[in-house]
C-alpha cells in the first residue's frame, strides 16, 4: 500500500464516499423509489441526486479555490447547501 | 416497450467491477493521493494540501492546453458529424457495393493509432511525403514542423480521415433501421429530399448520432498518440493538447503533484460531459426514439 502514498485526509475522503455509496445502496434496496422529474427536467433517483451533488461539489470546491483561495470549510458549507438543494428540487 | 429492471443483474457486472477497480479506481485513488503531496522520488511524500490545485487553476499553461483541446474537439466534431452523415446517406443500401463500402469504411478504424500517426507524419513530409511534396510542388507553403496552422490542419485532417468512418457507420446503421414504409409515405406526400432527411432520417438517426458524438468527443478530448507521433505537440506548444501536456508534466518533468492535480481536473471535465451525454441519451431512449 505504500506505493499508493496514502494520507489521512484522502483516506477519510474516500471512506466518506464509500460510506455514502453503501448507504445509498442499502437505502435503494430497503425502500425502492420511483424516479421523479425536478427542475432539470430529467428523471432522477436518490443515487442520481447523490452523483449530481458530489460532482457539483467538486466543481464548487475548485471554483472556490480558484476564485477565492484556500479556505475550504466555507466551500464545504456551500456544497452542503447545494447538495440539500439538489435533493430537494432536482 | 418498457424494460423491466432486475437488480440481480448487477451480480453479472461484478467481474467487470473488479477489473475496473484494479484498472481505474485504485489508480485514481493514487492520483488523488499524489495531488495533495510533493515528492522528490524514492517513494517519499510530503503533504502540501491543495497547493497544486491552486497552482494549476492559475496556470496559464493548463488553460491554454484546455483551450486548444476544446477547439480541436469542436472542429473535428463540426467536420466529422456532418461528413459522416453525408457519407452514410450516399452509401448503397444493399448488394455488393454496400458490403464493399462497409469494408472500405472500416479500414481506417482498424489501424493502430500510432501507425495512423506515422502514416500522416510521413505523408505530410515535404522531402519524401506524397502530400507535403505535392503541396510544395504546387507552390503551397506547407511544413507542419514549423508552421502552427499547417500542424493544426494536418492533425485535424488526420483525425477526420481516421474517425469519420465511425460516424458514417453508426449513421448508416441508424438509416438501415428505417422501414421502407416511411419512404413510401413520404413519396405519396411528395416530400422533398430535404424534408425526408429532416423529418424521417434525422429523427431516426438521433440516438446513434448522439452515441457517435459522445464517442468522438470523448476520444478527441483524450487524444494523445496521433498528434504526439506527428507533431510531438509542436511547433512550440501549438498542438500540445491536454494529455500531451499532462504526460510532459508527469513523466518529462516528473512533477507528479501538479500533474496529479491536473489529471483530477481533467477527469472531472470528462465526468461532467459524460454525465450530460448519458442523461441526454437515456432521455432520448425513454422518449422511444
Amino acid at each position: 500500500m505504500a506505493w499508493m502514498a496514502w494520507t489521512w485526509p484522502t483516506a477519510i475522503f474516500f471512506a466518506c464516499i464509500a460510506a455514502l455509496l453503501i448507504l445509498f445502496t442499502i437505502l435503494a434496496i430497503r425502500s425502492p423509489e420511483t424516479p421523479r422529474t425536478g427542475v432539470l427536467r430529467i428523471e432522477t433517483t436518490r443515487g442520481d441526486r447523490l452523483f449530481i451533488s458530489l460532482l457539483g461539489s467538486a466543481y464548487i470546491n475548485l471554483a472556490w479555490l480558484g476564485l477565492i483561495g484556500v479556505y475550504q470549510p466555507a466551500a464545504l458549507i456551500l456544497c452542503l447547501v447545494y447538495a440539500a438543494a439538489v435533493f430537494r428540487w432536482v | 416497450m418498457d424494460k423491466t429492471p432486475n437488480n440481480k443483474a448487477w451480480f453479472l457486472v461484478l467481474p467487470v467491477a473488479v477489473l475496473v477497480a484494479f484498472s481505474a479506481v485504485i489508480p485514481l485513488m493514487t492520483v488523488v493521493n499524489y495531488s495533495v503531496q510533493d515528492t522528490f522520488g524514492g517513494n517519499q511524500f510530503f503533504w502540501v494540501g491543495l497547493e497544486w490545485y491552486e497552482e494549476m487553476l492559475h496556470s496559464e499553461r493548463m488553460w491554454n492546453a484546455l483551450g486548444r483541446q476544446l477547439a480541436f474537439s469542436a472542429i473535428i466534431l463540426a467536420i466529422e458529424v456532418p461528413l459522416g452523415v453525408f457519407v452514410a446517406l450516399n452509401m448503397p443500401k444493399r448488394g455488393f457495393w454496400a458490403s464493399f463500402c462497409l469494408v472500405l469504411m472500416s479500414l481506417p478504424l482498424l489501424i493502430p493509432w500510432n501507425v495512423v500517426g506515422t502514416i500522416w507524419q510521413i505523408f505530410g513530409r515535404v522531402d519524401i511525403g506524397l502530400l507535403g511534396h505535392t503541396l510544395a510542388a504546387l507552390g503551397i507553403e506547407y511544413n507542419y514542423t514549423q508552421d502552427a496552422v499547417a500542424a493544426w490542419v494536418t492533425v485535424i485532417v488526420m483525425d477526420v480521415w481516421h474517425w469519420t468512418s465511425l460516424v458514417a457507420l453508426l449513421a448508416y446503421a441508424g438509416l438501415q433501421s428505417i422501414p421502407d414504409a416511411y419512404y413510401q409515405a413520404a413519396k405519396i406526400d411528395q416530400a422533398s429530399r430535404w424534408k425526408v432527411f429532416r423529418y424521417i432520417q434525422l429523427p431516426k438517426m438521433a440516438g446513434v448520432l448522439m452515441i457517435a458524438i459522445l464517442l468522438r468527443f470523448m476520444d478527441s478530448f483524450m487524444i494523445y498518440t496521433e498528434p504526439f507521433v506527428v507533431t510531438g505537440g509542436g511547433p512550440g506548444n501549438a498542438t500540445t493538447f491536454l494529455s500531451i501536456d499532462l504526460v510532459k508534466m508527469a513523466l518529462g518533468q516528473f512533477d507528479l503533484g501538479p500533474a496529479a492535480a491536473f489529471s483530477i481536473m481533467y477527469f472531472l471535465v470528462i465526468l461532467l460531459i459524460s454525465w450530460v451525454f448519458y442523461t441526454v441519451m437515456t432521455n432520448l431512449d425513454r422518449e422511444g426514439r
